[in-house]
C-alpha cells in the first residue's frame, strides 16, 4: 500500500547546526500519526521540508508516491496543511479566505463556494461564512483553517501544533474534528505536538528528539516496550536514554 | 485494488500528472489578484497615504521650488514646462516604488505570519505563483497612479492629448514590474521584519534622489559627474524617463531597453531566491 507520507533518511542542517538527522517514518492512509517532540526538536523544519519551503539536504519525501522535489505539483495536490502560525487573512471574510485558497488549487469561485459551505457545516461554522476572520475565536479560526486545508480534497493533512493557545474545550473539539475526518474520509494525518494528552493508545507516534526519530510505533507499544505507566513516562524514558547515550 | 489505482476524489486533468488546464491557471491568477484587490480596499489608509505622499511633493515641494529650479527645454518637452509638470512622472514612479517596497514588506510579514506559506504550498509552479503576486501588485500600483493623475489634472498636470493617459499605461506596467520584482527579491533576502526599515532607507531614498525624478540629469552632471553616473545606472531613472516620454506619447528607447534588462534580472533572481533547492530561505531555517 502506498503510504500517504513517506520520509526516508531525511537530514537537514542550518549551517553547522543539524536540525534533522536521518529521519525515516511513514504515515499510512487513514491513520492518525502524532509527531511528538519538545520545542526545537525539528518538527517545524520537517514541516518546512514536506511543504517544500526548502529542499532537504539529504533524503527523500514522497506524498502518495509523488516525490515533493521531482513532482511537486502532484505531491502538493494531495496535501492539506494547517501551519503553526495563524494564516487566515483577518481582513477578509471566512468565505473569501476559502475562495482564495480554492483558487490557489485551480478551483473556481462557484465550486469553491459550494465546497466551502459544506466544509464549514462540518466544522460547525456554517453561520459564520460571511463574518470577518478577525471576529472568530482562536478555536474557530483553527477549524476554518482545517476546512480550508481540506477544500481541495487532499488525502494527507499536516497540522503543526494546531492546539497551541487554545482552551481545553477548543482543543478537545479540534482533536475530535480531525479524528472524525480520519475515520470518515480515510485521511492520513500527521499531527505535530508537544502535548502528551493529545495522544490516544492506538495512534502511531513518532518521537522526535534533537533531530532524531527515536521511536516509531503505536503509542501503546512504546509504553509496553519502555515498561512505562503511560506515553508521557515512555517519552521521558526514550529521550532520557538518548541523552545519556549522547553524554556517555 | 491497490492504492495507486484508487480513484482520486478530485480528478487530475488528462493533460498529465502535474498539469493544470489554462482555465485553472486563470482561476489561480484571478484569485491572487482578487485577494490583493480586496486587501487594498480594506486598507483605506494605505490608499490614502499612497495618494497623499506624491500630492505633498506636488503641492508643497514643487510649488516651493518652482522659482528656484528652472528646467530648460529637454525632450520630450517642446516648450518650457513648470517644475510641477517636470516632477509629475517622477512622482508616478514614486508611487510604484513605495508600492513595490510595501508589497515586499507585506511578503516578509506574510512569511513570518505564514500567509506566504499558504501561497507557496499551492501545487501551481512557484514561478507562476510569484508572477501572479507580482502582477496583482502592479495592477494595484497602476490604480494608485491613475488616482493621482486624476487629482493632478486639476493642478494642470496633463498629457498634451488624452492619449497620453493610455500610452503611459505600458510604461507604468513595466516600471511597476521592475520595482515589484526588486521588492520581491528584497523580501527573500530580508531575514526579519525588523531589518526592513534599514532596507527602506538604503533602497527607497537613494533610488529616488539619485534619479531624474526631481531634477534633469544634465544638472546633476554639472555639479557632480560621479553622481551623474550613479543616476545613469539607477533603474529608477529609466522608469521615470520611460513614463515621462510615454506620457507625451513618445518612447524612450534606451530607458526601455535598460528597464527591460533590470526587470528580467530582478525577476530571475527573485524566482531563484524563492526556489526551494537554491533559495535563500533555506539558510535561515523555518
Amino acid at each position: 500500500m502506498t503510504p500517504a507520507l513517506a520520509i526516508r533518511n531525511v537530514s537537514h542542517a542550518y549551517g553547522a547546526r543539524k536540525a534533522l538527522d536521518d529521519v525515516s517514518f511513514c504515515v499510512p492512509p487513514g491513520s492518525f500519526t502524532v509527531l511528538l517532540g519538545l520545542n526545537g526538536a525539528g518538527k517545524s523544519t520537517l514541516f518546512s521540508l514536506i511543504t517544500r519551503l526548502y529542499a532537504a539536504r539529504h533524503g527523500e519525501i514522497d506524498i502518495f508516491g509523488h516525490n515533493v522535489m521531482r513532482a511537486p505539483g502532484a505531491a502538493l495536490r494531495e496535501l492539506g496543511v494547517v501551519f503553526q502560525a495563524r494564516t487566515l487573512d483577518l481582513e477578509l471574510t471566512v468565505m473569501q479566505n476559502l475562495i482564495y485558497h480554492a483558487a490557489l488549487h485551480g478551483i473556481g469561485p462557484i465550486e469553491a463556494h459550494r465546497r466551502g459551505q459544506a466544509a464549514l457545516a462540518r466544522a460547525g461554522l456554517a453561520d459564520r461564512a460571511h463574518d470577518k476572520a478577525r471576529a472568530l475565536s482562536g478555536g474557530q479560526m483553527r477549524r476554518v483553517e482545517i476546512a480550508r486545508a481540506l477544500l481541495h480534497e487532499p488525502r494527507l493533512l499536516l497540522l503543526d501544533e494546531p492546539t497551541v493557545g487554545l482552551d481545553i474545550k477548543a482543543r478537545a473539539d479540534l482533536l475530535a474534528l480531525v479524528r472524525g475526518l480520519v475515520q470518515e474520509k480515510s485521511l492520513g494525518v500527521l499531527w505535530a505536538t508537544h502535548l502528551i494528552d493529545e495522544i490516544a493508545d492506538d495512534d502511531q507516534v513518532v518521537i522526535l528528539h534533537q533531530g532524531k526519530a527515536l521511536a516509531t510505533e503505536r503509542a501503546k507499544t512504546i509504553v509496553t516496550e519502555q515498561g512505562a505507566a503511560n506515553i508521557g513516562d515512555a517519552f521521558t524514558r526514550v529521550t532520557g536514554a538518548a541523552e545519556e547515550k549522547l553524554s556517555a | 485494488m491497490t492504492d495507486a489505482e484508487a480513484p482520486h476524489p478530485y480528478p487530475l486533468p488528462a493533460s498529465g500528472e502535474r498539469g493544470f488546464s489554462a482555465r485553472q491557471y486563470f482561476i489561480c491568477l484571478s484569485g491572487v489578484v482578487w485577494r490583493e484587490g480586496l486587501r487594498f480596499l480594506h486598507q483605506r489608509e494605505r490608499f490614502v497615504s499612497a495618494l497623499v505622499r506624491p500630492l505633498v511633493w506636488l503641492f508643497i515641494f514643487a510649488a516651493g521650488f518652482r522659482q528656484v529650479l528652472g528646467v530648460s527645454i529637454i525632450p520630450p518637452y517642446e516648450t518650457y514646462v513648470l517644475y510641477e509638470v517636470y516632477i509629475a512622472p517622477g512622482l508616478m514612479a514614486m508611487i510604484q516604488l513605495f508600492n513595490g517596497m510595501q508589497s515586499s514588506l507585506s511578503m516578509v510579514y506574510d512569511r513570518e505570519m505564514g500567509n506566504m506559506r499558504t501561497l507557496l504550498v499551492s501545487p501551481f509552479p512557484r514561478w507562476f505563483l510569484l508572477g501572479s503576486k507580482l502582477f496583482a501588485g502592479v495592477a494595484v500600483s497602476i490604480l494608485q497612479v491613475y488616482a493621482f493623475l486624476l487629482i493632478a489634472y486639476f493642478w494642470e498636470i496633463e498629457p498634451p492629448t488624452t492619449w497620453g493617459y493610455l500610452t503611459a499605461l505600458p510604461a507604468l506596467a513595466l516600471s511597476g514590474l521592475m520595482l515589484g520584482a526588486l521588492g520581491m527579491l528584497l523580501s527573500s533576502l530580508i531575514k526579519q521584519l525588523e531589518n526592513f526599515a534599514g532596507v527602506m532607507n538604503f533602497v527607497i531614498f537613494p533610488m529616488f534622489f539619485a534619479s531624474s525624478a526631481l531634477y534633469p540629469l544634465w544638472r546633476v552632471k554639472e555639479s557632480s559627474p560621479w553622481l551623474y553616473y550613479v543616476c545613469e545606472v539607477n533603474p529608477f531613472t529609466h522608469a521615470v524617463e520611460l513614463i515621462r516620454f510615454a506620457f507625451y506619447e513618445k518612447v524612450a528607447w534606451t530607458s526601455l531597453a535598460v528597464l527591460a534588462a533590470y526587470t528580467s534580472a530582478f525577476l530571475i533572481a527573485a524566482i531563484l531566491a524563492y526556489d526551494p533547492a537554491r533559495g535563500m530561505l533555506m539558510r535561515k531555517g523555518g
